[in-house]
């Protein structure tokens, strides 16, 4: 891969490598499939992070057969990776904890596996079917279905809460209700074309996808991007940041039926949003990237330099107005405890994990676009719980307005915001991001044609919805939605 | 608790006064759907199809309008008004384009359709007042996030009549969003059928409307086409809060159509 190190393994040295990794003090990042030309059985690809802020490496394993050693139960982050390679390449993995479907519901009928581009993409048959659920034989314990249309505006999903009385036994969340396929619709496109798709796998994270995926073809074409661009995809990344962890804050707000905060949370959301339309045509900073830059130059001038400031003024003034109500604090603490060992097993990212003591942020420890010139605060705290789930977030407010004041006057400086590239035939590159909810990466595989062949997205939700669980059981209802609402999980970068 | 009074009354009413005349929409220097002018069109030229993602723009067999828009597959990417080399096709802020007829969305030489009478009946029912029901059948995100966005302090949807309600037996709008993913296909049916009659449909962002990026693939459909009966188009990626607003007063015949034979009316 392109800009990364690669490293071949064999199927059965796997298992040792993984073990070795891990007492280094290594993490992996994300694993997926992909069909090589002429081969009958899938590669498996891993990204592995050997060791804080050290380069990443992917770890190839060409397996001769349907059946691999699964390292799920080394490292338990890798079992969700290894059930969706299941559904969608048809690959077993020996030894697996939990060898359930995940992405396709159990009613799924795939006349082959949906991601073998040998095949032609076809709808699949379904029938609705109930999902695998723990076996519970006390008559005591009741069991609460809720969606997967729910009350309110909200994503779909469907969530099955085991309890008595108040306390939840077990919480077993049905995702992947919205899985769209996403990354099969990279497959045979232009690259150069193609942010409009990344763009749409979560809307609320658009820029961030778009930018994974631009840098993605930008190291597969290995070319380097102008410097203007770098500085301005970091001024629309902070500004991502800004209106999520508002409408974050708004909910939280919400949840804790403090109407005047949830109600001034949105308000801010919606001057943030106004001002993204202002300044770059899109309320969501789309239609804006491409690989090798920007579309078109964008000049931040002094209306949006004001907004930005009453903008920054009224955020600080509103979390600390939220800082200062021991109703809304006292609901927060204690509530939803991850820690940190449970944090780092199971594949928190993002102000999660940053939350449970864990002091990763790409931004800074794998740099890209303009952040290695720029002074980044990364907040962290270690209580683990609600409280500092939402700490962690407003301090990240307040750090983005130092990026973004930083980067203003450098912006005054005109440049090139574009550099033409072509995609050779066969590259691959890695991308990422740190989107305001955590790791974001895509790896990109092209074919000989030169158009996109296996497009891969580890989106942050998928991370942390994985984690979620585990501070929910043994807990009761009454936090639920506070504790949900403190991850600030999106459903449709889950399911893609 | 005090100082969320305080703060209330301090910042006193954040609410915007549209759609009565003076308001802010919000909406400025949002980029709607590309405007064109076949007149501008070059013979034989097919930039424009060639970059589109959801194949909005079709090439037609009329040599004096050589490419057929269809702004109900149009996800506002705004590539076509970068490749179109005669400027055709252009930026515009244009994004009112809720309708009742899917082929008011298709661009028409001569445009021109009679408003259905049969709906005209139907909303007697409610003329003032609407509950909705709001169904996401597997959508980005982006469009609850500007549904979410409605009852917020600035748009405020309340103070027009218009109100989400947790129950479907409650509502007189189904609201759906997304392409229709196989899993959700059929809870978005039985959320139809527990509604009372007389009900309404609404397909909201181009997804719901024709299948979007996400259309048509392995566990997806085509949103509501050949699904449910669709009563108002509101195409977009997402449509903002105002075109939401827009055509759920064009709903309840409070506001009329802007947009007919797929271009707004001046």
């Amino acid at each position: 891969m392109h800009a990364t190190e690669s490293r071949m393994l064999g199927a059965d040295e796997l298992a040792a490598a993984c073990a070795r990794m891990l007492s280094d003090g290594g993490r992996m990042q994300m694993a997926w499939a992909r069909m090589r030309p002429g081969m009958s059985a899938p590669e498996l690809n891993y990204l592995v992070s050997p060791a804080p802020r050290r380069p990443f490496v992917v770890w190839r394993v060409q397996p001769d057969r349907e059946n691999v050693p699964s390292l799920a139960q080394q490292a338990p982050l890798l079992s969700w990776y290894e059930r969706e390679i299941t559904d969608l390449f048809g690959l077993r993995f020996d030894g697996h904890p939990d060898p359930l479907p995940l992405v396709l519901h159990a009613g799924a009928q795939p006349a082959h596996p949906p991601l073998d581009p040998r095949r032609p993409e076809q709808a699949m048959a379904f029938t609705q079917l109930p999902p695998a659920l723990p076996e519970v034989s006390s008559a005591d314990v009741q069991l609460l279905p809720f969606g997967p249309v729910r009350a309110d505006v909200v994503e779909s999903a469907r969530f099955f809460f085991f309890y008595i009385g108040e306390h939840i036994l077990h919480y077993h969340p049905q995702l992947f209700f919205k899985h769209r396929g996403m990354e099969k619709r990279f497959e045979g496109c232009e690259p150069l074309r193609s942010v409009v798709m990344a763009e749409r796998v979560s809307g609320t994270g658009s820029f961030a996808h778009a930018l994974a995926y631009s840098q993605a073809v930008e190291a597969a074409a290995g070319v380097e991007v102008p410097q203007r661009a770098r500085r301005l995809r970091v001024l629309l990344a902070e500004l991502e940041r800004v209106y999520n962890h508002l409408h974050y804050l708004g909910h939280l707000a919400d949840t804790t039926t403090l109407k005047v905060g949830q109600a001034q949370g949105k308000l801010l959301e919606e001057h943030a949003k106004q001002i993204n339309a202002q300044l770059t045509g899109s309320r969501f900073l789309r239609s804006l990237l491409v690989p090798g830059g920007l579309r078109r130059d964008l000049s931040p001038g002094p209306g949006i330099t004001r907004s930005l400031g009453a903008l920054q003024r009224d955020a600080s003034a509103y979390v600390r107005a939220l800082e200062g109500t021991t109703s809304y604090r006292d609901r927060l603490h204690d509530t939803g405890v991850l820690d940190q060992r449970t944090a780092f097993d199971q594949g928190a990212t993002g102000p999660v994990e940053r939350a449970s003591g864990l002091d990763r942020d790409l931004r800074r420890d794998h740099p890209y676009a303009g952040y290695d010139e720029l002074d980044l605060r990364v907040p962290v705290e270690t209580a683990g719980d609600a409280h500092a789930r939402a700490r962690v977030r407003t301090e990240e407010i307040n750090a983005s307005f130092e990026v973004i004041l930083q980067l203003l006057p450098r912006l005054a400086t005109p440049g090139p915001v574009r550099t033409d590239l072509t995609v050779p035939p066969g590259a691959e590159g890695l991308g990422w991001a740190e989107s305001p909810r955590g790791s974001l990466y895509y790896a990109v595989h092209c074919g000989d044609d030169g158009r996109l062949g296996r497009v891969k997205i580890k989106s942050p939700s998928f991370s942390n919805w994985r984690v979620f669980p585990y501070t929910v059981h043994e807990s009761n209802m009454m936090d639920y939605a506070i504790n949900e609402a403190s991850f600030g999980l999106t459903i449709a970068g889950c399911d893609r | 608790m005090p100082i969320w009074t305080w703060f209330g009354l301090r910042h006193g009413a954040a609410t915007t006064a549209w759609p009565r005349p003076g308001g802010d929409d919000g909406q400025a220097g949002v980029l709607g759907m590309p405007r064109f002018d076949p007149g501008r069109c070059g013979a034989g030229c097919r930039d424009c199809v060639e970059v589109c993602p959801t194949g909005a723009l079709a090439p037609s067999a009329d040599p004096r309008i050589p490419v057929k828009p269809d702004y109900g597959r149009c996800v506002v990417c705004q590539l076509c008004t970068e490749a179109c080399p005669t400027g055709a096709l252009t930026p515009s802020a244009e994004w009112a384009y809720a309708v009742r007829e899917r082929d008011d969305l298709r661009w028409t030489q001569a445009a021109a359709s009679p408003v259905g009478r049969e709906l005209r009946q139907r909303l007697r029912a409610f003329r003032r007042s609407l509950h909705i029901r709001h169904v996401d059948a597997g959508s980005c995100n982006g469009c609850e996030s500007e549904l979410q966005a409605l009852n917020n302090p600035f748009y405020n949807l309340h103070r027009l009549g218009i109100f989400f309600t947790p129950s479907p037996r409650f509502a007189d709008l189904l609201l759906v969003t997304g392409s229709v993913t196989a899993p959700l296909r059929e809870p978005l049916l039985n959320t139809y059928e527990a509604m009372p009659e007389p009900r309404l449909v609404m397909a909201t962002g181009t997804c719901a409307v024709s299948g979007g990026v996400a259309g048509g693939g392995y566990n997806t459909g085509r949103g509501l086409e050949d699904l449910l009966p669709v009563d108002l188009y509101l195409p977009g990626c997402p449509p903002n809060p105002a075109a939401i607003i827009e055509g759920l007063l064009l709903l309840l015949e409070r506001l009329p159509q802007r947009s007919r034979g797929g271009r707004i009316e001046r």
